[in-house]
């Protein structure tokens, strides 16, 4: 027995060790990309593809299917949700070497960037342009823009399409039409300035119900709305000028914008506990009648139609506070797929984006999935609330278009303090001076001089 | 010893070591490289390039949020310290006895801590919620309607209301290792005060407190090591929020590693704060010793 445990020890122990040691050393090796194996690839290809969207999860499932039954090449969806967990799990493949054929970024324009020039994008330019901008020509601009990188832009990185998008999106302002109606309001004429918005408010506030519900606890949606304003009230330009250093916050039209969500928060125009508010209650305020507004994406309808398939409501531009400029909303591509440089089916996955961009597979996309298809002669067959949203694609705006991006330690402040604002914390000048301060120092940091 | 054995015994530990260096040690000199860099954590690492010496230390050191983070994981650390460590030593107390049921009431007790964290969270949120909460609507219901508010909205309620949660959380592992420790009590101890005379405050004072003083040290470090690092219900009920007002030093990490795309920053907070921990449960140790031998 003693004879046998010595010989266990001695012989298994190493053993086990080098087992272990093996598989190790294996796992931690790289592997040129998912799918790649040329030889596999000859006989059969296999698309990887990379995504988060559990909404569209059975939509792009189906579409894999028909793919394979059209052309004979398979294509893998793996989903990876939540949005947060996809996002690291990207980054952490880039590390490795291990990003799939076909894959999504999430994150800041500058996020993108760095994606691109280190290599793992490919440049889709060329494709786009093929046959006189055949599959470039039929997909909206903006969207197109949210993947592109311009001229001389802040990123270093060389012009061109990064990106193609397979839906798009806007945020903008809905309405209860009832509970307007019930106020004494013309659901047919929702506010249009936002002096017009207040009066509503005023009377919706006669009657017990709450104005705006967002969900603003995520701070990229108070951004959102403080971003629409500063178009409105000062441009594109100023709003750049801004982020480029030349025009300082305490600038009096960004007090300006700033002090509009102070005269919401004084007029009680916002929904209860707007401040902490994910997006998902605010959706389940406004889908069950609780607050008359709401600032939501073109995603909202699939929601709004699962929490509440009654539920009446319309959409509107925000209401402008400015006659100087015309007022702007987020959005562009919604979902944005990219190839991944190093893989040994690019071609093959540039084919399938194609197809999945054309006409019909939008259609059916946009069918399924409520969202504005990324294909513009695809807006046929889509519900009225969302054409109002497709609509408005011309005022579209967002940050990843405009080649510079604000430090993300402002944006945070800037989402913080209007937030602290709406609580009462901060004046509109107090904010201004803080983000000041912090821009200030972020510049400094990165050897650029100071606007102040 | 031969050099055989000697070669055996290492070969042993080999694993282990192995182990431990490749998970543990590797990391950590991994994660302190990273925070003498500026780098996006995309771009493939070059140390020589993005090296930029204590320069993220010395931010860090004039970030007011990240102290502000640090004083308010220190509120609910003492919050948790105080009230949700007295209500375990009094559910212990209890439970330390031949009470009919004494199991179920244990089985109750131990219940918050195995669920879910951010179920946990949710529910709560729903419970506080301004619109919709169960809390307001009992306070309206009870005649204390000047009491409802926004309770996580309101920057004056928002961290109390998470450091409660935190302690109905996490009163359950204290309860257990309290109760733990009360059993291994001597009866004998207290028949024989009894005897004497001794009254329950004096049982309490003079028996059960000294014994359990070594309980009590455990419960202490566990109990701040994990309040410190608390963030899951923070990322549920507040996202820091509102401003911020329940930012911990872990949601900091993690804005600055995923919000604004700075590893090496993120890497210096956590070598600070995991230095800020190391160095409070050396002082708690050393406060043990002492004890011990006083």
């Amino acid at each position: 027995m003693k004879c046998l445990d010595r010989k266990f020890r001695l012989f298994f122990m190493p053993c086990f060790f080098g087992v272990f040691l093996s598989v190790f050393i294996s796992g931690c090796g790289s592997r040129d990309n998912i799918g790649a194996n040329p030889r596999e690839n000859a006989v059969k290809p296999v698309i990887t593809v990379w995504h988060w969207m559990s909404d569209r999860e059975n939509a792009l499932l189906e579409l894999a299917k028909r793919y394979e039954s059209e052309k004979g090449v398979r294509v893998n969806f793996e989903l990876y949700a939540p949005s947060d967990m996809y996002a690291q799990k990207v980054r952490a493949a880039a590390q490795t070497n291990t990003l799939p054929d076909i894959f999504g970024i999430l994150g800041e324009k500058r996020d993108f960037a760095s994606f691109v020039n280190a290599g793992y994008v490919y440049d889709l330019t060329e494709e786009m342009d093929k046959d006189g901008g055949a599959w470039k020509g039929q997909l909206f601009e903006k969207a197109i823009s949210v993947n592109e990188f311009g001229e001389g832009n802040d990123f270093n990185v060389k012009p061109g399409i990064y990106g193609v998008p397979i839906d798009v999106t806007n945020i903008q302002m809905l309405y209860n039409r009832d509970l307007l109606r019930s106020a004494g309001l013309d659901p047919e004429n929702p506010p249009k300035t936002f002096l017009e918005w207040i009066e509503a408010n005023r009377k919706l506030k006669e009657k017990n119900i709450q104005g705006l519900a967002g969900g603003w606890g995520e701070t990229w949606m108070i951004d959102c709305l403080a971003s629409n304003y500063a178009f409105n009230i000062m441009g594109k330009d100023k709003v750049l000028d801004t982020i480029r250093g030349v025009v300082p916050y305490t600038d009096p039209d960004w007090i300006k914008v700033f002090g509009l969500f102070k005269q919401m928060a004084d007029e009680g125009m916002l929904a209860g506990g707007v401040v902490t508010m994910v997006n998902k209650t605010a959706e389940q305020l406004f889908a069950n009648g609780k607050a008359a507004f709401a600032l939501n994406g073109s995603w909202c309808v699939n929601v709004y139609r699962g929490m509440n398939p009654d539920l009446n409501y319309g959409v509107i531009l925000p209401p402008k506070a400015s006659d100087s400029y015309p007022m702007a909303i987020w959005g562009g591509a919604g979902s944005s797929f990219m190839v991944n440089k190093r893989s040994g089916n690019a071609d093959e996955a540039i084919r399938f984006l194609k197809w999945l961009t054309g006409a019909q597979q939008q259609i059916y996309l946009a069918k399924e999935t409520q969202n504005l298809p990324s294909n513009r002669y695809s807006l046929k067959e889509i519900p009225m609330v969302l054409s109002q949203f497709a609509d408005d694609m011309d005022n579209v705006t967002r940050p990843s278009f405009w080649g510079a991006s604000e430090f993300p330690v402002v944006t945070e402040a800037l989402g913080k303090g209007i937030q602290s604002i709406i609580i009462g914390e901060k004046s509109p000048e107090q904010l201004a001076d803080e983000l000041q301060a912090l821009k200030d120092r972020e510049m400094a940091r990165k050897g650029r001089s100071p606007v102040t | 010893m031969k050099a055989r054995d000697i070669f055996k015994n290492y070969l042993f530990i080999l694993p282990a070591v192995a182990i431990f260096s490749v998970f543990y040690i590797y990391p950590f000199f991994k994660v302190f490289a990273l925070s003498l860099c500026q780098w996006d954590g995309i771009a493939q690492f070059d140390f020589a390039k993005s090296f930029i010496w204590f320069r993220n230390f010395s931010e860090l050191f004039r970030d007011r949020i990240w102290w502000q983070a640090m004083l308010q994981a220190g509120y609910i650390t003492l919050i948790a310290l105080t009230f949700q460590n007295a209500l375990a030593l009094t559910l212990a107390l209890a439970c330390d006895r031949d009470i009919k049921g004494g199991n179920i009431y244990r089985v109750i007790f131990y219940l918050p801590p195995v669920l879910s964290e951010i179920v946990v969270g949710l529910v709560w949120r729903w419970i506080y919620d301004g619109n919709y909460g169960l809390l307001n609507y009992w306070l309206q219901n009870i005649g204390l309607s000047r009491l409802v508010t926004d309770w996580l909205s309101n920057p004056n309620t928002a961290l109390t209301c998470v450091a409660i949660i935190h302690c109905w959380k996490g009163f359950g592992w204290g309860f257990i290792i309290f109760l733990a420790g009360l059993q291994t009590i001597p009866r004998q101890l207290y028949e024989v005060a009894r005897v004497d005379g001794a009254s329950s405050w004096q049982l309490f004072k003079n028996v059960t407190m000294p014994l359990m003083v070594p309980v009590f040290i455990l419960v202490s470090i566990l109990t701040i090591l994990g309040t410190m690092q608390v963030f899951v219900l923070i990322l549920s009920m507040t996202n820091g929020g509102p401003g911020y007002h329940t930012e911990v030093p872990v949601t900091r990490i993690l804005a600055s590693m995923v919000g604004s795309s700075r590893f090496g920053y993120a890497c210096s907070q956590g070598i600070v704060f995991g230095a800020i921990l190391l160095v409070i449960s050396f002082m708690q140790i050393r406060l043990s010793k002492y004890m011990r031998q006083a």
